[in-house]
Formats: C-alpha cells, structure tokens, sequence
C-alpha cells in the first residue's frame, strides 16, 4: 500500500511538548522556470538545497524524471518535491503500460494536483511540470494545496520574482530552441544572483517530440577556485616537549588482541546465508 | 478573502454572471495572488462543467479547481447515463452538496450559469456557507462590493445579448478599478443556444476591444 507513516509526528508533537524545537525539514530555496518554444519545452533550475540559513547541498537536482517525455521541477520541501514526483511516475508508467498509450502531460498534472489537494497543503511541494505528448506541448505550476495554472512561461520558488522579471521583459512568442535555453538560463541566473535562497548553478532539461535531453550543469558560475594563500602549518610550527616511538611488536602492552578465526568454532556475527 | 491557510493561492477576485433574453453572460478578471505576489495575471476563472453549463470561481484557487473537476465528472457521467444532458440545475445542486457538506474545509464562492433549451438561460450563487440562490444576476468576489450599487442601477430585465455584455464588462471594469486584489483583462463566455462563445477584453486599451 502506497503512503505515509505518520508515526514520527507523534513523536515530533511530544518532543515539542517538551520544549524542543520541532526538526526542521531541508527546503530547496529555490529558483525553477518553464518556458515553451516552437516544438518543445524547456525547464530550468537552480542547484542549492538549504535547511534554515545553512546551504545543505551546493550541488543539489530539482530536475526529476517522471516519463521520457514529462520532466519536473520542483520547490518547496526537498523530501516532498523527490517522494511525490517518484510516487505520480511510478503510477504514470503503471497507467501507461495498461492503456498502451503515451502518457500525457494533463494526466501527469492531474495525478499530482488530486494528491496535492488530498493533503491540504501538508506535502509542501511546489512543481512546475513539462512535457511532450500526442497532443502537444504542454506546461503548467502546481501548489502545493493542489492548484494548477497553465502558462507559456513560468517561475516558481523564493527565487521566482528575480526569474519572472527576466521573462516579462525578454519572453516573446515563437522562440527557437536556442532563444529559449538561453532565456531560462538568464532567469536562473538572475534567482542565482538575486535571492538568497538559491545559488551554485544552472541545471537545464529540454524536451522535444522525439527525445528529452538533461543538462547537468549548464552553467556554472560560482566554480571553486583555488586559493590564493596556503593556510597549511609549516611542519615544526608547534613546540614539543617529548617523543616516544611504540612499534608494533610491543603493542601488546597496551591494548588487548583477539584473533578471532582462533577462537574456537563459533564466530563473531551469524554465517551468512548462501542460495543453494 | 476570509481566512485562507497560510501560503495559499488566492483568487482575490471579481466575478459576475447576468441573464439576458435567450441566454447568459459570465464574466471574471484575470489576477490570482499569494500574498502581495500576483501569481498569474491571465487566469482563466471561468470554468466549464459541461457544454452550455460553466462557473465562475473566487476564493482558493485549489479548492475551486477540485469542486469543479468532481462537478465535470459528475456531469459528464450524467449525460452518458441519462442521454441528454444535464440542466443548469443539476448542476448547481452538486456544487451546493459539495460546498455544503464540506464547508469547514472549504473557502470557495461560485456562480453558476448556464443554459438550456427547457429553462434558457439561469445564473446560481453559492456563497461560502454553501448555501443555493437563484438570481437574475449574481456578483461575487472581492471586487463585487465595489459594483452592488453600479449593478443595482443598471440591471434591467430584458437585456438583449450586446446589453448584457456591456451591463457586465461596466461592472467588472468599475470593480477591477476599485479593488486592488482584482485585475488584468476581462474575461467573458456567452452561453445560448448557439453554444459557449469566449470574449477577452484588454486593459491597455480600456477594457474597450470588440472582444477579440
């Protein structure tokens, strides 16, 4: 049976009764995009998972897989965004399979709105769904109460007001492929650069009729480099006053060693079992 | 609206529907917010639920969505298993049971119009206790209590099709320009016996268009 095990929110309620702080959950600060073109769709994110003022992953995906046609991006909580879009796949490929038909990008919408609505708000999973099907390009925002928009360009994430300003003055209609990469990557970066909530680089997934193409990495503007100065203490830099070299063979002194295989028949953990 | 849950999408919202002689008019702006954030500045909240039967939705944009996706289904099943289709009605009465029965849950005010060949044209309000009112013409939304006196004065019997258009795009041009949370282009959908025919008036050029 698909669900969820509620069995940490007691827990979670008691501890809190208590006077502990309730955990925070890891939220993908995020900004992610969406964009149509002539013949296909473009969806973009940024790569910064942070719980509270902490960055959490420098190097995080937003981009999820829910059929080779249909991507996802996702904001909000970072467990929520992975388990909903994994859960609506799976259930994508099972309907897929029993109706021998492509899945379609309404359908996947649908899926992830009803369950959405379900949980009145609780999975905080905040989507922006895209994809190619028989009856065309598609592209559309899910809140997390469970409603749905659908648009020719999109932003969504703490980082979807600096991206939605880039589209509102350079989105136009009937993009090529290329204009359109270029803008969602521009808007990401904008998110990047303007809201503290996202940051490291930009993750880019365009899908066409035929083939769906990720790009991990697009961009990459805030690349490590290498120190300017060795912060390494120089060997010698602390004084000592003796030294003492134990080698191994008088190790006995000092610690007590047990050969196990020695020790008679029974062994340490359980025999592992063998398929006959 | 009221009392929405926190970080909830918003249809701060005008909406109206008005009767004219052999049909109905609905009419909405286009802004949906969270917060102070304009979400989507060309929403489309005016909602089909069957061929010549739509709604206009305000309040939670996810609760509306999902009351008028059970209504459709609702609809569509009635009209395989009855042969015809379903009355305006009907369908009012399963918005009702679903606000109704629902209410602690729920923040959605809907009209309800549409027509058919028995009873012609026919407008249904549902405000937020879920409650089921008949009018003649139904307001709703933030916006809508910028217009009572507008709409009280220029409401006639009787409207011929172009009246009933400009009774509400007057309307809901006074109650965008009012209400803050309301706004964008104005949308419309004209149901008769000729169908359900959209119309889109734009704000750059006064909400004066031919309707596109």
């Amino acid at each position: 049976m698909p669900g969820f095990d509620f069995s940490n929110h007691a827990r979670n309620a008691t501890l809190h009764a208590r006077g502990l702080p309730l955990p925070k959950a890891t939220s993908t600060g995020t900004t992610i995009v969406g964009c149509i073109f002539d013949g296909g769709v473009v969806i973009a994110a940024d790569t910064r998972a942070t719980s509270g003022p902490i960055v959490a992953d420098k190097n995080c995906e937003k981009l999820h897989y829910i059929a080779p046609q249909i991507w996802c991006a996702g904001a909000g909580t970072a467990a929520d965004t992975e388990f909903t879009t994994a859960l609506i796949s799976s259930s994508l490929e099972l309907h897929s399979l029993s109706t021998g038909r492509k899945p379609r990008v309404v359908t996947c919408m649908t899926l992830l709105k009803q369950h959405l609505f379900r949980h009145q708000g609780h999975i905080g999973a905040y989507l922006v769904v895209a994809g190619v099907d028989p009856t065309g390009v598609h592209l559309f925002t899910v809140h997390a109460h469970g409603s749905t928009d659908k648009l020719p360009y999109v932003t969504m994430g703490s980082g979807s007001l600096a991206a939605m300003a880039i589209f509102e003055t350079k989105w136009q209609k009937n993009l090529t492929r290329e204009e359109a990469v270029a803008l969602c990557a521009e808007a990401i970066e904008a998110g990047i650069f303007n809201d503290l909530g996202s940051g490291s680089n930009v993750d880019v997934c365009v899908i066409v009729s035929d083939k769906a193409t990720l790009m991990r990495g697009y961009i990459t503007p805030n690349e490590r480099v290498p120190k300017e100065q060795s912060y390494k203490f120089a060997r010698g830099t602390t004084a000592y006053l003796k030294e003492a070299i134990i080698e191994k063979k008088d190790l006995k002194k000092f610690v007590t060693i047990v050969d196990l295989a020695a020790s008679g028949g029974a062994t340490a953990g359980d025999v592992m079992e063998i398929d006959a | 609206m009221d009392h929405l849950k926190k970080g909830e999408v918003n249809l701060g919202t005008s909406i109206m529907a008005a009767i004219f002689d052999g049909g109905v008019v609905l009419g909405a702006d286009s802004r949906t917010t969270t917060g102070s954030y304009i979400a989507n500045r060309v929403t489309d909240k005016l909602t089909q639920v069957h061929d010549t039967i739509w709604c206009c939705r305000s309040g939670s944009a996810a609760d509306t969505q999902a009351i008028a996706d059970i209504v459709h289904y609702h609809l569509q099943m009635y009209n395989v298993q009855n042969a015809e289709p379903p009355a305006t009605h009907i369908a009012a009465a399963l918005f009702q049971e679903l606000c109704y029965t629902n209410k602690d849950q729920l923040s959605a005010g809907i009209i309800i119009a549409g027509y058919d060949k028995r009873h012609g044209g026919e407008v249904y309000s549902i405000p937020l206790g879920g409650s089921l009112h008949k009018q003649r013409y139904a307001i709703g939304g933030s916006g809508s209590t910028y217009i009572y006196g507008y709409c009280d004065a220029n409401w006639k019997e009787n409207f011929t099709e172009a009246e009933c258009v400009e009774f509400v795009k007057g309307s809901l041009s006074e109650a965008v320009k009012w209400d803050g949370s309301s706004g964008g282009v104005i949308r419309m959908v004209v149901l008769t016996d000729r169908g359900a025919e959209r119309k889109i008036f734009f704000p750059d050029e006064g909400y004066k268009g031919d309707g596109k």
